[in-house]
Formats: structure tokens, C-alpha cells, sequence
């Protein structure tokens, strides 16, 4: 098992034909995941990647059964692709797409709410690297081939320091079940106590690595529902210890804004509530690999 | 992107928010033309810079002649204003703002904000303006009123009925109040804006209720939308390293240490500098590159982290996702070769085509300091700063 994709997930790529659908599409169908289509408005009934392209998404979703997207669409659109998207039914939609206004993601969230829960859409990202479960399928644009198949969870903000802690990993001989990032934005799909409550239920994922960084609250919540929720032991990490207070840190939501979204506070938070917590982001992987020998010595 | 207080003023008052009556200068002959132009007694002459404080720090001066709206503006414009907002260095003064510096009775807090928790947008007041909300919320958190905006229907008259009542307003002040209050929030909706605060709002004499100051934060990401305001940048606000870096669409933080970084993606561009500092160092800068660091961008970010006179070493922290190692290998000792780097040069390269990257840094002739870890890197980094390696 795995969480939220598997070789089941039939997969969409809304903005298909453009520059990064295209790399993409092509890199996550050479990793074997079942791509059914594509949707960009104005191409429908052409043919790419030897893949139909739609007009629509709920066209694509009647003809294909996808039940899953990944959207490259610019900015100015994505709001509204992702809408369209939750309403033609699609389980799960990935936003892989940088610099969506705040308020329209604010709108974004009031409308996915206006489904009911167990039809509701989980948003992944935006601003985020995507999901990959590792020899199953992969709905993001992660270097594959740093992932291994195993037991260890991972979720963070951060695409490129979830790399890093897939290759620790990796260089120790742990592998992955599911990766999942969840971006860099202020307001954001789901958060990482949507994905840490799936990985709790997942019976292939027998640790999770928690990776947050500096603004926002998300990190201090996950830290408390796992004190009460949890069975699986988690580690965690936040990045920018040595950020200043105030200043933006590349993801429009790593921003020292007020008390208690600082690296330091949220780590101190984390380890009160029993996480164990990475010292440096060069021993994330050492850090796992101690506690799951700790946790098999004591079984 | 930050706005002067004169230009949060303008989107307000056009938005239906009473103002008082000013007009912006760049020299102490406009300064003197726009009293003139707004007539009455008194006015204010209010430094217009990125950053609040500024009447603790001399940046307001209540002036009751010409000649001293003149004095006022000489000792601000083309000088730099410290206030505890804006670090040692302090802000450049460019531009002064003169108001009409009407009589009030009281001053109330009004803030918006663009709430992450609750991904909606909080309106917070309070009846003991003049001070910071931080201070506030320490001090008096029982004078805080909040309201959360519903986005698909918006602010609504009652929730600014509810504020303006419990600012201890009259019925007649209560009209006025709502009309700010809703007026602010479609300055703040249609602006894209993430952070509003009128502080303080006040109370005339006469009983209007106008915005005596005004700070306004635009989501950059909204940018490509708001034509108007983009115009409104100005530059001489940001740190010209910021600046140039922001031209090249790359992501800088200046910073106090010593060990220069140049990495890619966020996450990993924090984590790198927390890495430093877990090693004895202390970082010198944020810089993110981004997915697709070419050579011209890598050539761009030694630049930028070499005009840093305090840079010792620096470190090249590059986790090859899309792009490939021996790509990026290249791009790094093309721009080593064009920049003539002087400190010595930390690089760690992982992610796709590792190995053919380590092999042209290695074949290269470049005096480089190769790491295979994060950790490793980070430690070989900060010893080459002390002279050590």
C-alpha cells in the first residue's frame, strides 16, 4: 500500500501540451504510471504523447475515468483549473504551479468546501514538488530514480529538501512509501495533518518524516494531533533556524510573521509533543534510521 | 511588495475611506507648494519609507508655518531614516508626504489581514489605537475585536456594525465607521493585498472618522493583475543586492556571516544555512537560483553573493531534480572562470547524473573544494572561511 496514488491512480495532466506538461507527462509515463489524457482548453481532439487531449475536464474525466490531476497550469489560471477539476469529480488534484495569488487560493479553499466530505477533492500543493509513491506511480516532478521502495513516509513544504532527505535515505538503504509535498504557499491544499493521518493508516508506512519550515501554524497542529492520533513514531524537521523575522525566504509562505512560526519555536513544539527532532538537515536520514532501529529493537 | 503610506492612502480614498487632505513631494519647494495647495494651519510632514516608527525616529514633523514645513522636509529628504523597524542601516528618504494636520479626540486600531490559519481574511480593531497591535495584543488583548470574512459573499455590514460598536462609537460615528470599515476592505480585496493596517484610525472633532496613517502589503503573486500598483514599486526602498537579484528572478536575503550560498530551491536554500550555522559558520545570504540554474544563473549568484565584501567562502549547494549534475557542473565553473573567484569554493552536487558532474568539477583545473553531504559541505565551507582549509 501506499498513500493517495498507486498503480490504479489514472492520472490527468491539465495544461498538457505546454512546455512542462509535456516534460513531465513523458517523464511520469516512463515511470509507469497510468496517464489517461490530458485537458487544455482549445486542443481537444488531438492526439499528445500518443495520449488524448480534452477541452475540458469533465469531458476527460467521462471518457477516460481519471480520478486524478496534475495541473501545470500558469498562474493567472490555476485557480480556476483546480476548480474545475473538484467539480468534474477528480479525487485528487497535485498543483505543481508557483505564484497563484493568496486570494484566489483563499476562494479555491471556500469552493472545495462546498463539496461533501467523502466527495471532496484533497488538494496537494500548489508551489510543490508533487507525490510519488515510490515502484507504484508518481503525480509530480521528482527526480524518480532518488526514491527506493520502503517504509518511511515523507512530508514537507519544501521540493527540494524532500530530495534530500529521499537520498539520505536512499545512501542508508531506507526506502519510501509515499512522498508528499505539500508546498511552499501561505494557504495551501492539504496539510501535512491531512497526509500524516493517511500515513497512520497505512499499513506499509512504518515511520514518517515531517519536514516544515518557518510561517504558518500547519507544523505546530500536525505536532499536536500526533501527540493524541498517533501510533507511528515521527521525525521532524523545520527549516531556517537562521532566517530573520520578517523577510520572505523564497516560498511565499516562509515568512516569520508572528509568535510561534519561527524555525526554532515550531521545532521546541514539536519535541514537547514527543517528535523526535532532526538536529541538521544533513541527519535526517541518520535520524530515521536510529529510530527505526530503536523501534525494532523494542518489538 | 511594500506601499508608501501616500500610495495605501490614494487606493483607500478611492475605495470611499475619508483621508486627510495631502499631497506628496520630492523637494522642499513642493513640500511648501502642497501646504499651500491644502491650506489650514497645520500639517504634517511625514517621511515616506518602507517601514513603521517613523514618528518615534523624527520621520513626522507637525509644522504650523511654511517655513517649517520647508525645515521639516529639508532634514528628511535625501537622508536615511533608522527607526526600530528598519535595522541599523535605515531607509532612504525620497519622498515626503504633507497632510493637513486636523484636531482628533481618539485614535482606534483597524488592521487586514490575509489570515493563513483561518485562509480567510481577518479584520482586527481596537479602541486603543496609536500603538502596536503587538503591544496591543500584549497589553489590552481584551480591546481586540476580530471578525473572518466569509470569501464567497465578503465583508458584510453587520460585522462592521459589530466593530464599529465596539469601538464604543455613537450611532451617527457608528455610519461613518462602517463606511471605512468596508470601504478598507475592498481597498484590501481589489488590491490583492495580504496585510492593511490603519493605525491609527481617528475620531475628529468634528466626528469624522478618517485614516491617519496607512501601511499596505500587495501579494507579488497577484502582480500580473495589478498593473497599477506594480507601477508603485519603488526600488530605493530594497537592498540594491535584493534588487538586482529580484531582476534576475532569483531569490536573495542579505544576511550578517560569512559563508556566501548559492543553492537550489527554498527548502533546501533555508536548510543549507541552518546547516552552516549547525557547523560553527554563519551564513552570509539566502539565495534560491530555482529548478533550472544555467550557467547565466549560476553566473548572476556569484555576482551577487561576491559584492558581499564579507563573503569568506562559498557554498554551492545544488540537488539536480529536472536539471542534470553535469549540467549544472558546467554552468558552475563557467561562471567560476568568468567571475575570477578570489574565496575559496565549496560545491556538492547530487540528484541526477552525479557522477558525470563530479568528473567535469574534478577535470576543470578550478581550485574547488568538492563535498559528497550536506553535512560535509556545510563543515568544509565554514573551515575555509577561518583560513583552515
Amino acid at each position: 500500500m501506499s498513500i493517495l496514488i498507486d498503480k490504479s491512480t489514472r492520472i490527468l495532466i491539465q495544461g498538457f501540451t505546454g512546455d512542462k506538461g509535456t516534460f513531465h507527462g513523458r517523464e511520469m509515463l516512463e515511470y509507469g504510471g497510468n496517464v489517461v489524457g490530458g485537458v487544455t482548453p482549445g486542443k481537444g481532439g488531438r492526439t499528445h504523447l500518443g495520449l488524448p487531449v480534452f477541452d475540458t475536464v469533465r469531458e476527460a474525466v467521462a471518457a477516460t475515468g481519471a480520478d486524478a490531476s496534475i495541473t501545470f497550469v500558469a498562474p493567472p489560471f490555476c485557480a480556476d483549473a483546480i476548480m474545475e477539476g473538484a467539480t468534474a469529480g477528480l479525487r485528487l488534484i497535485c498543483a505543481i504551479t508557483d505564484g497563484i495569488p493568496a486570494q484566489d487560493m483563499m476562494r479555491v479553499k471556500r469552493y472545495l468546501r462546498r463539496f461533501p466530505k467523502d466527495r471532496r477533492t484533497c488538494l496537494v500543493g500548489p508551489n510543490c514538488a508533487g507525490i510519488i509513491s515510490p515502484g507504484r506511480a508518481m503525480l509530480g516532478i521528482m527526480p524518480s530514480h532518488i526514491y527506493i521502495e520502503g517504509n518511511v513516509g515523507i512530508v514537507s513544504r519544501s521540493g527540494t529538501l524532500g530530495y534530500e532527505a529521499a537520498a539520505q535515505l536512499k545512501a542508508l538503504g531506507i526506502g519510501v512509501s509515499t512522498s508528499v509535498g505539500i508546498g511552499g504557499d501561505p494557504i495551501n491544499g492539504s496539510s501535512f495533518l491531512d497526509h500524516l493521518a493517511l500515513f497512520e493508516k497505512d499499513p506499509q508506512t512504518h515511520a514518517v518524516l515531517m519536514i516544515g519550515e518557518i510561517g504558518g501554524a500547519q507544523e505546530a497542529e500536525a505536532a499536536a494531533w500526533i501527540k493524541d492520533n498517533m501510533s507511528k513514531p515521527v521525525v521532524g524537521y523545520v527549516a531556517g533556524l537562521t532566517a530573520p523575522k520578517g523577510r520572505r525566504m523564497g516560498h511565499a509562505g516562509a515568512i516569520i510573521s508572528g509568535a510561534g512560526d519561527s524555525a526554532a519555536e515550531k521545532a521546541e513544539i514539536m519535541e514537547f509533543y514527543g517528535l523526535t527532532v532532526a538536529p541538521s538537515a544533513g541527519e535526517l536520514g541518520s535520524t530515521v534510521a536510529a529510530l527505526l532501529d530503536k523501534k525494532r529493537r523494542a518489538a | 511588495m511594500n506601499l508608501h503610506e501616500y500610495q495605501a492612502k490614494e487606493l483607500l480614498q478611492s475605495a470611499g475611506v475619508d483621508v486627510p487632505r495631502g499631497a506628496v513631494a520630492f523637494s522642499p519647494d513642493q513640500a511648501v507648494y502642497a501646504a499651500t495647495e491644502i491650506g489650514g494651519w497645520h500639517w504634517a510632514v511625514k517621511a515616506q519609507i518602507h517601514a513603521g516608527a517613523r514618528g518615534k525616529a523624527g520621520g513626522i514633523k507637525l509644522c504650523r508655518t511654511y517655513g517649517e514645513v520647508r525645515d521639516a522636509a529639508e532634514a528628511m529628504l535625501g537622508h536615511r531614516l533608522v527607526t526600530h523597524q528598519t535595522g541599523p542601516e535605515g531607509k532612504p528618504v525620497q519622498r515626503v508626504y504633507i497632510e493637513a494636520a486636523d484636531k482628533f479626540d481618539r485614535e482606534f486600531y483597524l488592521g487586514y489581514v490575509l489570515d493563513r490559519k483561518e485562509e480567510r481574511i481577518r479584520v482586527i480593531a481596537s479602541r486603543d489605537g496609536g500603538v502596536e497591535i503587538e503591544q496591543i495584543a500584549a497589553e489590552k488583548p481584551e480591546s481586540l475585536i476580530t471578525v473572518i470574512v466569509e470569501p464567497a459573499v465578503g465583508l458584510q455590514p453587520f460585522q462592521a456594525r459589530e466593530i464599529a460598536f465596539g469601538l464604543g462609537l455613537n450611532i451617527k460615528q457608528v455610519q461613518r465607521a462602517v463606511q471605512t470599515i468596508m470601504g478598507a476592505y475592498r481597498a484590501f480585496r481589489d488590491a490583492d493585498a495580504t496585510m492593511l493596517e490603519i493605525n491609527p484610525l481617528v475620531l475628529t472633532h468634528d466626528e469624522r472618522v478618517i485614516a491617519l496613517d496607512a501601511k499596505m502589503v500587495v501579494d507579488d503573486n497577484a502582480l500580473f493583475r495589478q498593473r497599477a500598483i506594480e507601477g508603485m514599486r519603488d526600488p530605493s526602498q530594497d537592498d540594491p543586492r535584493e534588487a538586482q537579484a529580484a531582476e534576475h528572478n532569483l531569490n536573495y536575503v542579505g544576511l550578517d556571516g560569512t559563508i556566501g550560498c548559492i543553492v537550489n530551491g527554498a527548502g533546501l536554500a533555508m536548510a543549507t544555512m541552518d546547516v552552516i550555522k549547525y557547523a560553527g559558520g554563519e551564513p552570509a545570504n539566502f539565495l534560491d537560483v530555482g529548478g533550472g540554474a544555467s550557467p547565466e544563473r549560476v553566473a548572476t549568484a556569484f555576482r551577487l553573493v561576491l559584492s558581499d565584501s564579507r563573503v569568506q567562502s562559498i557554498l554551492v549547494n545544488i540537488f539536480a531534480g529536472i536539471n542534470r549534475c553535469d549540467w549544472v557542473a558546467e554552468g558552475v565553473v563557467q561562471a567560476a572562470r568568468e567571475t575570477q573567484i578570489k574565496v575559496p569554493l565549496i560545491v556538492r552536487l547530487a540528484g541526477t547524473n552525479v557522477e558525470a558532474g563530479r568528473k567535469i568539477l574534478a577535470e576543470s583545473g578550478l581550485p574547488l573544494i568538492t563535498a559528497e553531504t550536506l553535512s560535509e559541505a556545510a563543515d568544509k565551507a565554514v573551515k575555509a572561511a577561518r583560513g583552515q582549509i
